[in-house]
C-alpha cells in the first residue's frame, strides 16, 4: 500500500493527531479540555457528514444518538458496574439499535418531511425520559466518585476519557473516508444526486440509506457515553439539546458538507471561533448573533463550505483534499 | 370529575385557536415556498416582548399594541425574506433551513443579552367570565376571540382578494404564475410577512396569558411543527384544526395523568402521523 495513493485521508489524519498530541506532550489539564471540545466537535460533525453530506438527508435531530447512548452508558456504568468499555459500546449499540429502528420507518421521508421528523424524534425521546423514572426523571442521574476509583481516580480517567475520544475520532475519519470511497458510498451519493434515478440503477435505497444512518449514529453513541463519564452526571436537557445538533449542521456546512476533511475544518473553526467570541469583550454577550450572521453569509454566499470551495477553485486541491 | 373535564376541555380548546395561528404562519411559508421557517419561535417571541414592551414603557392596551406588533411582525417578515430567504428558496432544503436557522441565532443572541432569559409578565386582566361551572380568564377568552378573527381574515384574503389569489396561484405552480403575470418575488415576500405576522400575533397573544421569556418561543416553534404536520403542511387551515386538537390534549391529558407526559404523546403523535400520513388529517397544500 502506498501511502502516497491517500493524500485525503492522510491529511485529515495528521491534523488530528497532531492536534491531539499536543496536551499530552506538554500534560497540560487546560489544554486537553480544549482539544477535547474540539476532538468532540470534529467526531461529531464527521459522523453527521455520512448522512447529510454523502446521502443528503438533513438530521436535525442528530443529537438524540449522543444522548441515548450516554444515557445508556451512563446507566449501564452507574447502576450495573460495567467497565467503561463495555458501557461505550453499550451506547454505540444503542444508538445504532435506534438509528435501524428509524431508518426502517422514518427514512422513507424526504427532504423537509424528514428533518422534521428527527426534531420530533429526538423531543418525543428527551419527553420520555423525563418521565422514566429508572434514568432519573428529570433530575437525571450523578456519577458517585467511587466510580473513577476503579480507573486510578479522576485525573487518571479524565486522561483515559482523553485518549478513547482520539481513537474514536480517528475511527470516524478512516469510516467516512471508507464510506466515500466504496461502492456503498457512491450508492448513497446518486441517492443524494436523484433517488428515483438511483434506484433504476440498482441501488437500494431504503437499506443504503439506513446503512448510512446507522454509521452515523453508532459514533455519536459512544462520543456521548464518554463525555458524561467525565461529565459525572447526565440530565435530559443537557443530554438532547437540540441546539447542539444545529450547531453540528453548522460545522459541516462550513468546512463542506460530502467531503472527508471538511467536517474536520468546520469543527475545529467553529469550535475555535465560538472560543474567540465568547472571551472577546466586545462580542461576549451577542456571540450567538455573530455566529447567526456568519452562518448565514456562509449559506448565502458559500454554500459549499471552505473545502468545497478550494475543491471548485483550484483544480490541485481536488487532487489532494477528499 | 365532569367539571374538571369541561373546564379543561375548554381551556385547551381556547388556548388552541392560539395555537392555530402560530401554525398557521408556518404552514402558509411552507406551502407557498417549501421553506420550514426555522426563525418561527424566535419571532413569536418578538411578539410577546413587543406587546410586553409597548404594554409596560408606553402604557398601551395590549390588544392595540397587537396591532402594531402584527404591523411589525410583517415589515419583519419583508426584510427577512429579501435578505436571507429569497437567495436560496430554490436551493436545496438544507439552505434554507440554515438561512431561516441564522435568523434564529441573531434574534436569539441579540435578545438574551437585551432581555436575558428571565421571565417577564404583563400584568393586564380583563377579569374572569363565568359561565355555570366553568371559570374563563377574561384575557383567555379574548385571545381566542382576535385569533378566530385573525383566521377568518386571512381566509378571507387568501380567497376572496387578487392578492390572496396570487399567491395561492405562486403556492400552486411558480412558474406558471409568473407566465400570467404575477410578480411572483413580491407575492413570495408578502406570504412570508404574512407568515412571520401570524407569528408576531400569536406571540402577542400568548403574553397576556403566559408569562413569557425570550426563549419561549422555542417550545410554541415546536407546538407549531406537531400541529402543522397533523393538519397538512401548507394548508393554513388545517393548521388550525392541528392547534384545536393539541390544545385539547393539553387541556384534557393533565386530567387524567401527569403534565409531564403531555410532551410525550404530542411527540409521539407527531412521528405517527409523519409516517402513516403524511400529508396530515385534511391532507397537505392543494
Amino acid at each position: 500500500m502506498k501511502l502516497s495513493r491517500y493524500p485525503g485521508l492522510i491529511i485529515a489524519v495528521l491534523l488530528v493527531v497532531l492536534v491531539s498530541l499536543y496536551p499530552i506532550i506538554t500534560g497540560s489539564a487546560s489544554a486537553r479540555e480544549t482539544v477535547f471540545t474540539v476532538l468532540m466537535s470534529l467526531a461529531l460533525a464527521s459522523s453527521l457528514n455520512i448522512l447529510l453530506g454523502y446521502t443528503g438527508y438533513v438530521s436535525f435531530g442528530h443529537i438524540v444518538f449522543f444522548g441515548l447512548g450516554g444515557y445508556v452508558g451512563f446507566y449501564a456504568l452507574t447502576a450495573l458496574h460495567w467497565h467503561l468499555l463495555l458501557a461505550v459500546l453499550a451506547g454505540g449499540a444503542a444508538a445504532g439499535g435506534l438509528a435501524y429502528a428509524l431508518g426502517k420507518s422514518i427514512l422513507r421521508l424526504r427532504g423537509a418531511y424528514f428533518a422534521l421528523a428527527t426534531i420530533g424524534v429526538n423531543e418525543a425521546i428527551r419527553a420520555f425520559i423525563n418521565n422514566f423514572e429508572p434514568f432519573g426523571g428529570p433530575v437525571g442521574m450523578d456519577m458517585k466518585f467511587a466510580v473513577y476509583h476503579k480507573y486510578g481516580g479522576a485525573m487518571q480517567a479524565l486522561w483515559i476519557v482523553y485518549g478513547g475520544l482520539i481513537v474514536i475520532t480517528l475511527a470516524v475519519i478512516f469510516t467516512s473516508y471508507a464510506v466515500k470511497r466504496s461502492k456503498f458510498g457512491l450508492g448513497l451519493m446518486a441517492i443524494r444526486e436523484d433517488e428515483d434515478a438511483a434506484e433504476v440503477m440498482g441501488v437500494v435505497a431504503p437499506n443504503a440509506k439506513t446503512w448510512a444512518y446507522v454509521l452515523s449514529a453508532i459514533f455519536p453513541g459512544l462520543i456521548g457515553v464518554l463525555f458524561f463519564f467525565k461529565n459525572g452526571n447526565i440530565e435530559p436537557g443537557d443530554a438532547f439539546r437540540l441546539h447542539l445538533s444545529i450547531e453540528l449542521i453548522v460545522m459541516v456546512m462550513l468546512g463542506g458538507q460530502g467531503t472527508v476533511l471538511g467536517p474536520i475544518v468546520g469543527g475545529a473553526a467553529y469550535q475555535q471561533l465560538r472560543k474567540t467570541l465568547l472571551t472577546s469583550p466586545l462580542f461576549k454577550n451577542i456571540q450567538l448573533a455573530v455566529a447567526g450572521f456568519l452562518l448565514l453569509i456562509i449559506v448565502l454566499f458559500i454554500p459549499s463550505g471552505a473545502v468545497g470551495w478550494l475543491r471548485s477553485r483550484f483544480a490541485t486541491m481536488r487532487r489532494v483534499l477528499e | 370529575m365532569v367539571n374538571v373535564l369541561l373546564a379543561s376541555l375548554i381551556d385547551g380548546l381556547l388556548i388552541g385557536f392560539v395555537y392555530g395561528i402560530a401554525a398557521m404562519g408556518l404552514s402558509l411559508i411552507f406551502g407557498v415556498m417549501d421553506v420550514v421557517n426555522l426563525a418561527h419561535g424566535p419571532i413569536i417571541a418578538l411578539g410577546m416582548f413587543g406587546v410586553y414592551l409597548l404594554f409596560s414603557v408606553l402604557g398601551l392596551n395590549p390588544f392595540i399594541a397587537l396591532i402594531l406588533v402584527a404591523m411589525m411582525g410583517l415589515l419583519f417578515g419583508l426584510v427577512m425574506y429579501m435578505t436571507a430567504v429569497h437567495r436560496v428558496i430554490d436551493a436545496p432544503p438544507l439552505s434554507s433551513l440554515l438561512a431561516t436557522f441564522a435568523v434564529n441565532m441573531m434574534i436569539i443572541g441579540i435578545g438574551t443579552s437585551l432581555f436575558t432569559t428571565s421571565s417577564y409578565n404583563v400584568e393586564y386582566s380583563l377579569g374572569t367570565v363565568t359561565a355555570g361551572p366553568i371559570n374563563v380568564t377574561g384575557t383567555r377568552l379574548a385571545a381566542s376571540l382576535i385569533a378566530i378573527l385573525v383566521t377568518a381574515a386571512l381566509y378571507w384574503f387568501l380567497y376572496y382578494t387578487r392578492t390572496g389569489k396570487y399567491i395561492r396561484a405562486v403556492a400552486n405552480n411558480r412558474s406558471s404564475a409568473e407566465l400570467m403575470g404575477i410578480p411572483s418575488t413580491r407575492i413570495l415576500a408578502l406570504s412570508f410577512g404574512i407568515g412571520t405576522m401570524l407569528a408576531a400575533i400569536a406571540g402577542g397573544l400568548i403574553a397576556t396569558i403566559f408569562p413569557i421569556n425570550i426563549l419561549a418561543g422555542g417550545s410554541y416553534e415546536l407546538k407549531s411543527f406537531v400541529i402543522v404536520v397533523m393538519g397538512g403542511l401548507g394548508n393554513p387551515l388545517g393548521a388550525l384544526i392541528g392547534g384545536l386538537i393539541l390544545g385539547l390534549m393539553e387541556g384534557v391529558v393533565p386530567v387524567f395523568m401527569k403534565t409531564t407526559w403531555v410532551p410525550v404523546l404530542e411527540f409521539m403523535l407527531f412521528i405517527i402521523i409523519l409516517l402513516v400520513r403524511p400529508q396530515g388529517i385534511l391532507g397537505a397544500k392543494e
